[in-house]
């Protein structure tokens, strides 16, 4: 395997944001309640990730160390900008229902961790499909998530009615916000129980290294989580 | 001034940031473990954001949405993601060293949290919010105000329900983080009883 099919392996499965590192949450609970949603969020984010870091990764060796993270808070939010405006002039009715959460793919750690922890270290071909396999993660988790919530909570999927309204009574909560937050726990518990399985087989899993209860190395903010610790 | 108090309502209590609008999930989630904590990284969000909602409001009306600067033709409102980013980011820092040197007893209480809160996405997220409903700049302070003091009590009402169910006999997968998603989605319940309010 060479290694631009190992990146991409390595984001859409073996480190999967959502799944195994759990990063990205605010977005994930905000905007999976259907699957298109997710989808939609997923490959907005993918857009921005793959230019973010083919960007970072050209002028890593220009970029001074000390000033290395607003650099990249610049590039990134410079491609949201352009990112949400293609939205509103292509998709409107998409980014109508994702709203404030297209300009807020700026501070999501999946952005700045990549930066941080890959493009700004390598050469340019593997961060692009480090990106192309990281935001492709990021979409599949996210679309799994909306698809049973939309399920579950409409008896649809990517609006088609599945379940049959005639025996089968949406369960509303799981589109509104409790949904999200029982969803995520389910998935983090299921999580839990596989991390064991594959410990007890000598295959751990990458550690989650989000916001949830990972630490907080690979992130981007790092820097400014160091006290997090102590809190 | 009704119309102050509906935004002030409608931002703390029925679209609480946390529960319904998932903005600042990460301290949510993750600082919360002792009540006096939760209140210190509670009582330094509501500080920044009211800070923030003011900066960001005033460099709006007068900067990038300049009414002279408009009638020339040069609209700077799309500027803002990158602008309020970068203000957030800058007062953060500011705040922390001004009271370092001012506020020692002040800095003691808060000066952990800071750093955490331009990792927030809820001060970004309040900054935009304030542009897309078109508020003004008292109006913006009292939305940062209020939504805020919904995070603050949102985190530590979390904080409290985990000092209880620390002795419990939670089932091992659901040990962690996965309790206090449920734990949140029980509030979110309880939160979604106000929304008739409005």
């Amino acid at each position: 395997m060479n290694k631009n099919m190992e990146r991409l392996y390595n984001g859409i499965i073996k480190e999967n944001p959502t799944f195994v590192l759990m990063l990205g949450m605010c977005p994930t609970l905000a905007v999976t309640s259907s699957a298109i949603n997710g989808l939609g969020m997923g490959l907005s984010t993918t857009v921005v990730l793959i230019l973010s870091n083919l960007l970072i990764s050209a002028f890593r060796k220009i970029i001074p160390d000390g000033v290395r993270v607003p650099a990249f808070i610049v590039i990134v939010a410079s491609l949201v900008t352009i990112v949400e405006f293609m939205m509103k002039a292509y998709f409107p009715s998409l980014s109508a229902s994702l709203g404030v959460y297209i300009p807020l793919i700026v501070v999501n750690c999946i952005i700045l961790g990549r930066a941080e922890s890959y493009a700004s270290k390598n050469p340019i071909m593997p961060s692009i499909f480090d990106g192309i396999g990281m935001g492709l993660g990021f979409t599949l988790g996210l679309t799994c998530i909306g698809l049973v919530r939309e399920l579950l909570g409409a008896g649809q999927i990517f609006g088609a009615q599945i379940l049959s309204l005639s025996w089968f009574t949406p369960i509303t909560i799981f589109v509104m916000a409790p949904g999200a937050f029982l969803v995520l726990a389910f998935l983090v518990a299921g999580m839990n129980i596989i991390r064991k399985k594959m410990d007890e087989k000598g295959k751990p899993l990458a550690k989650p290294a989000g916001c949830l209860d990972g630490d907080c190395a690979s992130c981007g903010k790092a820097d400014g989580c160091k006290d997090r610790k102590e809190a | 001034m009704k119309e102050l108090l509906l935004i002030a309502v409608g931002s703390a209590i029925v679209n609480n940031v946390v529960l319904s609008q998932f903005l600042g999930i990460c301290p949510f989630l993750g600082v919360s473990k002792k009540t006096e904590t939760a209140a210190g990284m509670g009582g330094a969000v509501i500080f920044v954001i009211t800070l923030s909602s003011f900066v960001t409001a005033v460099i709006y009306k007068f900067i990038l949405a300049n009414e002279s600067l408009m009638k020339m033709g040069i609209d700077l409102t799309y500027l803002k993601t990158i602008v309020y980013i970068l203000v957030i980011a800058c007062l953060v820092q500011f705040v922390e060293m001004f009271l370092k040197k001012q506020m020692p007893p002040l800095y003691e209480s808060l000066g952990v949290y800071l750093p955490l809160i331009t990792t927030n996405c809820a001060v970004l997220g309040v900054a935009l919010t304030n542009v897309t409903k078109e508020y003004g700049i008292l109006e913006s302070v009292v939305n940062g105000l209020a939504t805020a003091v919904g995070f603050f009590s949102a985190i530590v009402r979390r904080a409290g329900v985990r000092e209880k169910i620390e002795y419990n006999d939670i089932p091992k997968p659901f040990q962690g983080t996965a309790i206090v998603l449920i734990t949140a989605a029980l509030m979110s319940i309880a939160f979604m009883g106000f929304s008739g309010m409005i």
